[in-house]
Formats: C-alpha cells, structure tokens, sequence
C-alpha cells in the first residue's frame, strides 16, 4: 500500500483518493477488531484468544517500528528487544509501585528478598503517571538516539551495526540480569495488582457498571480509556479490554505516524539511504540525521508496544532482551514483507498466531516448523507475503501448472527452453 | 503539503466514521446474549474463567482434561522434560487402574519453551480454552511467578514439583517440592556437624540461589560457622575459571562448598573444579540442584565422593520406589534414571487424584478443601499434604557413588513439616501459612 | 609473580576457547561476508559427536578409550563439514549478497539443528533416510529424460508429497511394531555426558599454581589449528584461490577459478572448525542442545572487533577479550587499586561473571567507536563515502 512514490504535481486527485480509502480501510479494520472481534472469540469459546490477539497486535507495533528502520533504511537492528524492554520496565515499575498503604513493607516485595531496604532512587519518580508515561516514550526514544548517534556518526553500518546493536543486548540483558536488588532478576517485574490513575478515574465511575459484562454491546466501552476507575484491579476483563482498545489504537496511530514518514520526502531519503547511502551523502544530504532520527522514532515505537505488551501479559523480564526475541522481531516483518507497513503488521500477528497454534499442536517438535517457515520465507518468498500477494499470486499459480502467460511477441524467446536454461545460467 | 492534507481528513473522516458507527453500535445494541453475559450482582468477578466451578462441571465427557505445563523446548527442557515424564507415568498408571471417578484422566501438554511470558500464555489458554481442572507444571521459580497472577485471577489450580525458596504460599498452588527448611537448612547442620565450618557460595544468578544463599549465611552465623565468600554464574553460562581462581584463594587449605548452580552451569563447574584439583576430600560440595539425571549428563567421573542433598533418591529402599523405578524404566528405557523433581511430579498427580476422589468432583474449591491432609505411601515414605499448601517430606543426604548414583549417608526418621516464610529472613521472621482456616490465610502473624 | 603468571594463563585459556569457537566463524564471515548464525549449533554437533565417538571407543577398552579426542577431532571435523557444505549448497548459495537475509534463514537452520539434537531417533533418521532416497534419488533417475527441464516442476509437486508420506508412513509403521527401541531419543533434551580421557584430569602444578592438562591441551589444540590454517591459506592452490577469491571474486572467476566450488569449500572449512571448537568446549562445559546458543554472540564480538577479513585480527581479539573478562570477574586488580575506595568500589561492582560481560560489551562498544573497522581493519580504498 502506497509505497511507490508517486509524482506530486497532477497526481493529486488520486493520491488523495487513494489515502481516503486506506483511511476508511484501515478506520474500519480497527473498530472490527476492537467491536467484533472479543465477542466473536469469546462465543467461540476462545477468551483467551483475545488476550493474545491484543499482545500480538502489541508486538504489531514494534514491527511497524521495525520494518521503518529495516523496510525502508536498512538498518537491520537486532537489539530492539532492548528498547521495547525498556518501555515494558518504565511501565512495570509504576505497577509494582502500586503498593497498598496498609502493607507492612512500602517496598515492591521482591526486593526484601535481596536486602535492599529502601527505594532506589531511580524508582521513585515512578510513582508519578505521567513521569512513567512519558518515560514509556522517552526512555527508549533518547536511547535509541544516542545509540544511533554514536554509531551512525561513525559510519557503521550493514552487518556491523547489526552485530553492534546484538553486543547492547548482551550489556543490557547482564545488567537487568545481574542487579536482582533493582531489577528482580531473571522473574522479572511480575504479580501487577492494581492500577491507579488518581484523578483520572474520578469520572467514568457511572459508566462503571456497564461495563462490567464481557459482552460488547455497549459503545461506551470505547470512552473507557480516557476516563478510568481508579485503583483498578489490573487483571480484570475490563481493565484488560481497555488495554487491548488502547492497543488497537496505538497501532493505528503508529501506522498512521509510520504511514506519513515514509510518503513524503522524508520517506524517499531512507529509501535513498537504504539503496545508496553515499549517493545521498553526496547529493548534499547527512544520512546520518536522518538515520539517527528514524532509529529513534523506532526506538519509541518499541518502548510504547513494550509498555502495552507488558500491562496485557503482566509480566516483564530480561527475557526480552534476549537476542532471540529480537531476531524474532525482524523475523515477523521478514514473513509480512519488508518495506511494506501492513506486512510488518500482519506478519507480526501472523507469525505470533502461528507459533502459538503449532506449540499447542506439537508441543515437542514445533521448532522445526518455526526453523522451516523462516528458512522457507527466506528462499521462496523473499518479499513476505505482502510482497507476493502484490507480484500477481494468480499468475504464478497459472504459470506453475502449466498456462503460459500471453506473451505479445518473440513467443520463442519466451517458450524455447534452450533460452530459459541461457537465461537462468546468465542470472545465477 | 499532500501530507497535511491527509492529516486533517485523517481526523475528520477518522472521527466521523468513529462517530458514526458508535450512533449505529448504540441505536441496535442488542440484548446480552446468554453464553457470554456475567451476573450483575456477581460484583468483582468478570464473566469468563471466573466461575471455574461451572467451567470445569461443563467439561463433561468421559475424560476429566488436565494440563501438563513445562518447558519441552529451550534451555530449561533439560530438566523439565524428564518431568513431564513421570507425570505421564502418574497419569497413565491411574487410568489403567480405571482412573478417576471412573474416567480417564487425558492430558494437555504444552510447551512453555523456558520463556516466562509464554508459561503465563499458556496458563490461561489450558484454563479457558482447554477447561483443564488442574494444572501440574513449572519448574523455575520465574516461570511459577509469571503463571501465578493467573491462576489467582481465575481461581485456579497448579501443582509445583520442585524445590524452591520458599516465601510464597498461594492458595492457588500445591508445592511438592522441598521449601527451604526441608533441603537446604538439613543440608547446612549436616555440613557443619560432618565437614567443616568455613563455606564458599557458590550459585546461579537468580532468586533461587540468592535466597537460599540468604538463608545459609543467616543460619551460619547463628551457628558458628563463617562464609568465606559466595559468587553467582549467570544462567546458561560456562566460563567458570573466575570462580574457581576465587574459590582457591578464599579456601586454600580447603572447605566446604554450597552449591546452587542450576542447569548447564552446573557441568562447567564441575570440570572446572576437577581440573583445578578441587577434589571432594579437601573440597566437599553440597549441591542442591543436581540429582540423577544431572549426574548423567555432567559425567559422574567429575561428582564421586560430592554430595547432595534432596528428599528422594533413586536408591531409595522403599516398595514404593521399587514399583516407580520399575515402571519408569520400562517406560522409557532402562538407562534412564529417577530424581527428586520426578517424584515430586509423580506424587503431585497420586495427591490430586485422591482429592478429587475423596471430594467426589473436580471442582476446583472441594478438592482444593480435600486435598489438605492427603497422604500418600510415596517413593521417598509416606508424605502428607499440610495446611500451607505444602508438602511434609523426607530429608536425605546423598554422596555420588561410583554407579552415578546416590549413596544415602544421612535421612530423617520422619517427615519433615514445611515451613514456606522463611524464619532466617527477618522480613518473614514469624509468619506461617494456614489455609485450612479461612481468617489466616497466607501470610499471618504467629 | 605466580599470581600474574594465574591471570595470563587464565586470560590465555578463556582466549583460546574464544579463539577456537571463532576461527571458523572467521572464515565464513570474515572471508565470505556470510553471517552464520547456527554456527554455534555447528559447534553442538562437534560436541555431540565427540559424545558418540566416547562411547564407541569406551566399548572398545582401553587403549581406545584413552585416545578417543584425536578420533573425535577429526570425526568432529568431518561432521561439522559435512554439515556446513549441506547448509552452502542447500541454503546459503542463494543467498550471497544478502546477507541480512542469510543472517534470518541461518537462525531458521539453527532452530531445526537445535530440536533436532533434542528429538533425533531411529524413526526420525530413517524417514529422513527414505525421504532423501526417493526425492532426491528420484530427481537423479528422472534428470536424465531428455525433457526433464519441461516436467521438473510437476515431477517436484508429485514427488514431494509422496516422498514424505511414504517416509511418514514407514516411520508410524517402524513406531508401531518396535515400540521404544526406534522411538526412544538418541540424546534427549537432557545434556549428555563427555568426560575427558583420564591423561587429561588434573593438571601441571607450578608451586600453588596448577594448570589444568584440558586447558593446556585446548590451548596446544588452538595453535595447531591456526599453523594448520596458515600453512593452508599460503602453502596450498586451493588456500590461494580462496584468498583470491575473497580479495576479488569477479577478477577470479575471470581467470578460471570455480568461484562456487571455492565457496563450499571455504564454508566446508569453516563449519569443520566450528565442529572440533566443539570437541574443544565439550571437554569444558556441557553437551546439551543449547550448548551453542553460549558461544555465538561472544564469537561474533571476536571476529568484528578483530577486523573482518583478518585472522590475525580474531587472535588478537580473542585473546585481549578473554584475558579483560578474567581480570574484570576475578577481581584480579583489587590489590593494584587498594588505595583508592571510589576505584575498589568500581572492581567490587564489576567483579562478577554478569557485570564483566556487562563491562567486555560495553567497552567493545566504545571501542568500536574509535576503530570501527576493528584491531586490523581492511586497508584499501572503497567507494565507500
């Protein structure tokens, strides 16, 4: 979807033509997912279906970051689980800071077990909801910045970056790791009870009771995330529906923030610097502003999708910067197609849906399955989905059993054998 | 410009298409329908998973569901595979003997591939979406914590095989495995009266090893001994040389080393230990992570003459054990050995069944009622079920033979009664746990 | 003074296991540009196979069972080879120029070698065994109809479906009549056990300084390899080509070197390292299926920081990698810095085996910074601007 650029000046009617209907698309596969969908599973008898689908559309987010840097710059990152990780533990920290005042100990409870008696001073700014909100965003974002900064100044770039961005993994994974008394270790921030927004929840509390039922039949769930019940049980069906509204929404927006990026100007540069940096460089542009700004924008993505993944899984660890998790990550955009938006959205989905579907089924050799799509993905469809269903599947289905395409002239050059064999020597 | 443009009708168009269909969703709202509507005055329980009772009635069928929740995949599947072995076995010794309330007992296994998030994902989809009754699984204290929310939220039941560091008592979870006093405190006192009084820790890098450690130091010095020095290996990691420079240097003359490396670490430690000539005369090490099935796979050239310490080994004399041991080899090979974790996970299943006979259903809160004060004639002795969830148990005192297995040198008359908040941390100084009277619950004041 | 002599040697040891994990990622992705990221699980089968060699030799008794290492050195060699030039010309030979691409569908590969090791039984080899012989032997005895070209793709939507359903059928058939004896895991999930030959326990005692005879024979085993290598790159044609190859693949090709044949063997060369790495680590740490994701990222740090393209750049990385992460988790410099308390405090926080790495990691980073083209970067003009 829109990723050719095409020329401003007559072309505006159908551009615009074309962006409303994406709009009206993406508008209306966003309130099917966020209205139909829940109650649909839930009559299936598959409730927990809709926990997933909101974690995965969360991770949905991560790719759209993912695929911005990847897709469209070329940067291969591998240590995006480190940011996302980030977003997940700004957010976690606010929740274990939900203590209830009567409890013996202000402190969250794992840390008695380490000896450490009072907060650290890195924690207490987190009491605060707007600091951590803002935290979810900025964290990840100023980080991925001065990342990007320090190594795109240098030049580094290809497989080097990838390999650098593996070693800030293994720094931050140790470290979450190691510092138990801070961190809670390899548990991770787990055992989130309540929720609390202060004055943001004084006003739903009529809306409260219906929306009680799981059912979705009222529209007023859709108001629910602006105003909230404070000292919210975070687990309840309610609280996590609205997490998966908010994530619905996130996404859709990240799409939209993803979507603007790359059609403009800005757009045509990373793919300029994906396909020829130095070109760029001497057109009279700095990639590296560009690419530092693009890694962050990244880098805020995934701490949002880490913070909105955290709250519906309950649970963060420094298993999320494990560098599987983030080679996964790219792998989800590799199988939706890179360079494409809705790829990396349903890729993510996708892949995630699929590998849960597959553990249930074989829960002892599943990875085989999950080592042969990426190595299938890879070899036979190295544009992802996406990419194929745009180079004409209907073709290829024909072209493989046997009806030949209508060619206009040379039918020998098309048909002859002798030439396909010259012709496919010459490629290889 | 376009860009702009695009904004401004995103938002127009965006927010009268939102407008729109929400004056469609409130002008048909339809009525609740039935299957998914919650009762209004069911106050803080959400419609679905949180009436388990009727969950689990409507199951039905002529199989009771159960799930089987373990790593098969990743690092931890090294352990936990053989597990969900002996829970396989459990199970398929009581549906031959006609089963459970005259149904077959059919498993649901998955896969937690030794990563948290996926443990807790896989927890609500054996309670919604498989009706499973219970639960056996875990085998990380991090993977019972990320599954624990869940089984609270909804009411739920899990069985826990393994050893652990205690300061947790749910109402939702039966521990089979060894709470601190019923392994490690045993294991110090015998330490300090047989081998010696200075200790290095030595321990993986997480709550397991850190807690137990906790606990050590506490008790050594109340009673006289002294830790020369502790460390901790991340998981999964296997350069020990650092370690062993230090050990060397806290005890040149030789002491006792506590051992809570879990997993691979525990290999690389040992062959560092032995080429470093740390052998087990000058050096005894206590381990409480290794059993049999780690004996296997560290080389047991490496382990005579350690020792570890545990509540069941394979050579346990007992007819029980005869019969398990028995069954699991010809399950699964003769070459295949017994452990502590295994039998924990073997009883647990016994344990369940009784309580669901003895409550005449699945339902969660009666059996749950029924299984406090269960006993059952176990491999290691006859164990009971106490009132705080956890397990009285035998405590026993390995050496490593020349076969790879255990030579028992030490174990208790009778069960040990478990105490979960530890007594050593001053935090939990003075708690218990009771859940057999509803006003003590999980954590009260002695 | 033998405290100093500890630290070099420990430093030197954990190097040279370093060193000898790397060396054939060193050639793949050094000489190739590949990045193979199963080449850890390449070093697993070197591991396992010197598993299966042990217990082969210990059935033969004693002179045998002594001597086990060197047969596993080189079965362990063949192995890893064997298995690298599958992964080449299966996989990676699609691929060159890609290498991000390669960088996915390796870790794809090393998923299934991973699971594999973890399921591997008789069923399993021998449907593999069947699959193999009908497709692929199919494909040879159809290749040669004269209009093979035209039916290739229905011979290949046939002979697929059928090759594995008769595979699979004989292996349910095999499980069903022979019950545990074909259906039982070769190796488990569980690790297994490698003990080292009994020449090999203890070690050579230097005062209180004792150096361990298995880390003195890792670090013997780690120089043979690189004279072996060297001898090869500059003393043989094909150690030629391949550098010719690697310096410019199109002038190569131009003057009659079979650049393809020179990719399977250089790749083949490679995997094989990786395979005796594996025999190396197996007498260290565990054997287990996950034995390989340890060592993969640590052998990637050796060979970028030493400059790509140059082996002498991974020795030297190596070592300095291996002797910083000892001094920094042993606290070996806590005598040195006694004098201040801001600096004790720094060796203090940093002296565990979790915030070592934190601070090897961290300081690869800033090193990169200053030379990011590693110890010994490529030297030459490029277009790159």
């Amino acid at each position: 979807m829109g990723d050719e650029v095409l020329p401003k000046s007559r072309g505006m009617k159908p551009q615009q033509k074309r962006l409303l209907i994406e709009i009206a698309v993406v508008t209306a596969i966003a309130l099917i997912v966020i209205l139909f969908v829940p109650p649909m599973l839930v009559d299936l008898g598959q409730a927990s279906r809709v926990n997933q689908l909101g974690r995965f559309l969360a991770l949905a987010i991560v790719a759209l970051g993912i695929d911005l840097i990847w897709g469209y710059t070329g940067l291969l990152s591998l240590g995006h689980g480190i940011l996302f990780a980030l977003g997940g533990y700004a957010i976690g920290m606010y929740l274990k800071l939900q203590i209830p005042p009567n409890a013996s100990i202000q402190l969250p409870e794992f840390m008695s077990l380490y000896d450490v008696k009072e907060l650290p001073g890195f924690w207490k700014p987190f009491y605060s909801f707007p600091f951590t909100l803002a935290a979810v965003v900025l964290l990840p974002t100023l980080l991925g910045g001065l990342l990007g900064y320090l190594v795109f100044r240098n030049r580094i770039k290809g497989v080097y970056f990838s390999i650098l961005t593996q070693a800030a993994t293994i720094v931050f994974f140790n470290f979450f790791n190691g510092q138990q008394g801070f961190f809670n270790g390899t548990n991770g921030l787990t055992d989130f009870k309540t929720i609390n927004l202060g004055r943001w929840g004084t006003c739903i509390q009529s809306f409260y009771p219906s929306i009680k039922s799981w059912n979705i039949n009222s529209w007023r769930l859709v108001v629910a995330p602006v105003c909230w019940i404070s000292k919210e049980d975070i687990n309840s069906e309610q609280t996590q529906f609205i997490f998966y509204t908010l994530t619905v929404l996130f996404l859709v927006a990240a799409y939209a923030l993803c979507r603007w990026l790359t059609s403009g100007r800005f757009g045509r540069l990373l793919v300029a610097i994906r396909d020829d940096e130095p070109r760029v460089r001497f057109s009279g542009y700095n990639p590296t502003t560009f690419k530092v700004v693009v890694f962050a924008i990244s880098a805020g993505l995934a701490g949002i999708a880490g913070a909105l993944y955290t709250v519906q899984t309950g649970l963060i660890s420094p298993k999320a910067m494990d560098i599987a998790f983030s080679i996964e990550m790219v792998i989800w955009v590799a199988v939706g197609g890179r360079a494409s938006l809705s790829g990396a959205v349903l890729g993510a989905v996708l892949v995630n849906f699929a590998k849960s579907f597959l553990s249930e089924q074989f829960a002892a050799t599943w990875l085989f399955f999950q080592g042969g799509l990426f190595l299938l993905v890879v070899l036979v469809l190295p544009d992802g989905l996406v990419g194929w269903l745009r180079s004409q599947p209907i073709q290829q289905i024909k072209t493989f059993i046997g009806i030949r395409p209508q060619v206009a002239t040379y039918p020998r050059i098309e048909e002859d054998p002798e030439i396909q064999r010259e012709r496919e020597n010459l490629e290889s | 410009m376009s860009h702009q443009i695009g904004r401004r009708k995103f938002i127009l168009y965006g927010s009268a298409a939102l407008g729109t269909s929400l004056l469609l969703k409130a002008c048909t709202t339809p009525p609740p329908e039935s299957g998914t509507a919650s009762t209004p005055g069911a106050g803080s329980s959400p419609a679905t998973g949180a009436s388990p009772v009727s969950n689990t009635t409507s199951g039905g069928g002529d199989t009771i569901k159960v799930g089987i929740l373990h790593s098969l995949s990743g690092t931890m599947s090294i352990s936990e595979k053989s597990v969900v072995d002996a829970e396989q076995l459990a199970i398929e010794e009581i549906n031959a003997a006609g089963g459970v309330l005259g149904k077959q007992i059919e498993a649901v296994v998955e896969d937690g591939n030794s990563d948290w998030p996926t443990f807790a994902e896989k927890a609500k989809k054996l309670i919604d979406q498989d009706k499973v009754v219970t639960v056996f699984g875990c085998w990380t204290s991090a993977s019972r914590k990320a599954v624990l929310p869940v089984f609270e939220q909804k009411k739920h039941m899990l069985w826990y095989p393994v050893q652990y560091e205690g300061q947790e008592c749910s109402q939702n979870i039966f521990y089979t495995g060894a709470a601190p006093n019923q392994q490690i405190e045993p294991a110090v006192d015998w330490l300090l009266q047989n081998k010696g009084k200075e200790f290095f820790l030595v321990g993986s890098n997480y709550v397991f090893p850190k807690t137990a450690n906790t606990i050590i130091k506490a008790q050594l010095a109340a009673k006289g001994g002294k830790t020369v020095g502790e460390d901790y290996i991340p998981l999964g990691n296997t350069e020990v040389a650092p370690i062993i420079a230090k050990i060397k240097k806290a005890l040149p003359n030789g002491g006792v080393i506590f051992n809570t490396l879990n997993g691979d670490s525990n290999v690389a430690f040992f062959k560092g230990m032995q080429e470093a000539g740390l052998t087990p005369d000058k050096y005894p090490t206590m381990s409480v992570s290794v059993a049999e099935e780690e004996i296997k796979a560290i080389g047991k050239e490496y382990l005579v003459g350690h020792y570890a310490a545990w509540n069941y080994f394979q050579t346990v004399d007992t007819p029980a054990n005869k019969k398990f041991v028995e069954a699991f080899k010809k399950k699964y090979g003769d070459d295949r050995v017994t452990n502590d974790p295994m039998e924990a996970a073997y009883i647990m299943v016994y344990l369940w069944k009784q309580a669901v006979e003895k409550a005449k259903t699945t339902d969660l809160e009666p059996v749950r009622k029924a299984a406090i004060g269960q006993t059952f004639d176990a491999p290691e002795g006859q164990v009971t079920l106490e009132n705080n969830h956890h397990l009285s148990k035998f405590v026993r005192i390995g050496e490593v033979a020349d076969d790879g297995l255990f030579k028992i040198v030490f174990e208790t008359k009778t069960a040990v009664k478990p105490i979960p908040w530890n007594q050593f941390v001053a935090d939990t100084k003075g708690f218990a746990c009771d859940w057999s009277d509803p006003n003590k619950g999980g954590k009260y004041k002695v | 003074m033998l405290e100093v002599l500890e630290v070099i040697f420990n430093g030197l040891s954990t190097g040279a296991v370093l060193l000898i994990s790397s060396l054939g990622l060193a050639i793949v992705f050094g000489l190739m540009g590949v990045i193979n990221l199963a080449h850890g699980e390449l070093i697993m089968l070197g591991a396992y196979t010197t598993f299966l060699v042990q217990n082969v030799c210990k059935a033969f008794g004693s002179p045998w069972k002594e001597s086990y290492i060197f047969f596993a050195l080189i079965l362990a060699f063949i192995v890893g080879a064997i298995a690298g030039l599958i992964l080449e010309r299966g996989v990676i030979r699609y691929l060159y120029g890609r290498p991000l691409e390669t960088l996915l569908a390796t870790w794809g590969v090393s998923l299934i070698l991973q699971q594999f090791v973890r399921t591997v039984n008789w069923v399993l080899v021998i449907g593999i065994a069947i699959f193999c012989l009908l497709f692929f032997g199919g494909l040879w005895v159809l290749n040669r109809l004269p209009n093979f070209q035209q039916i290739r793709k229905w011979v290949i939507t046939v002979m697929l479906p059928l090759s594995i359903g008769i595979a699979a059928v004989t292996g349910g058939f095999l499980s069903q009549t022979y019950k545990l004896a074909v259906t039982k895991p070769w190796f488990g999930a569980q690790g297994v056990a490698v003990t080292a030959p009994k020449w090999l326990f203890g070690g050579l005692n230097i005062g209180t300084l004792t150096l361990p005879y298995v880390r003195l024979f890792i670090i013997a085993l780690t120089i043979a390899c690189i004279i072996a290598l060297y001898l090869f790159f500059q003393r043989t044609s094909w150690g030629l080509r391949i550098r010719a190859v690697t310096q410019n693949r199109s002038m190569s090709a131009c003057l009659g070197i079979p650049t393809q044949k020179v990719d399977a063997l250089t790749f083949a060369l490679g995997s094989g390292l990786a395979g005796v790495a594996g025999v190396a680590i197996s007498l260290l740490g565990s054997v287990a299926p996950n034995t390989g994701q340890n060592y993969i990222v640590n052998t990637f740090m050796v060979v970028v920081v030493g400059g790509v393209g140059k082996l002498v750049g991974s020795i030297v990385a190596a070592l300095a990698i291996g002797t910083i992460d000892y001094i920094i988790a042993s606290k070996a410099l806590l005598p040195l810095v006694a004098a201040s308390k801001p600096l004790t405090d720094l060796v203090e926080f940093f002296g565990s085996t979790d915030m070592a790495k934190v601070m090897v990691f961290a300081l690869i980073i800033v090193f990169l910074q200053i030379k990011p083209g590693g110890l010994f970067p490529e030297k030459g003009r490029t277009v790159d601007a």
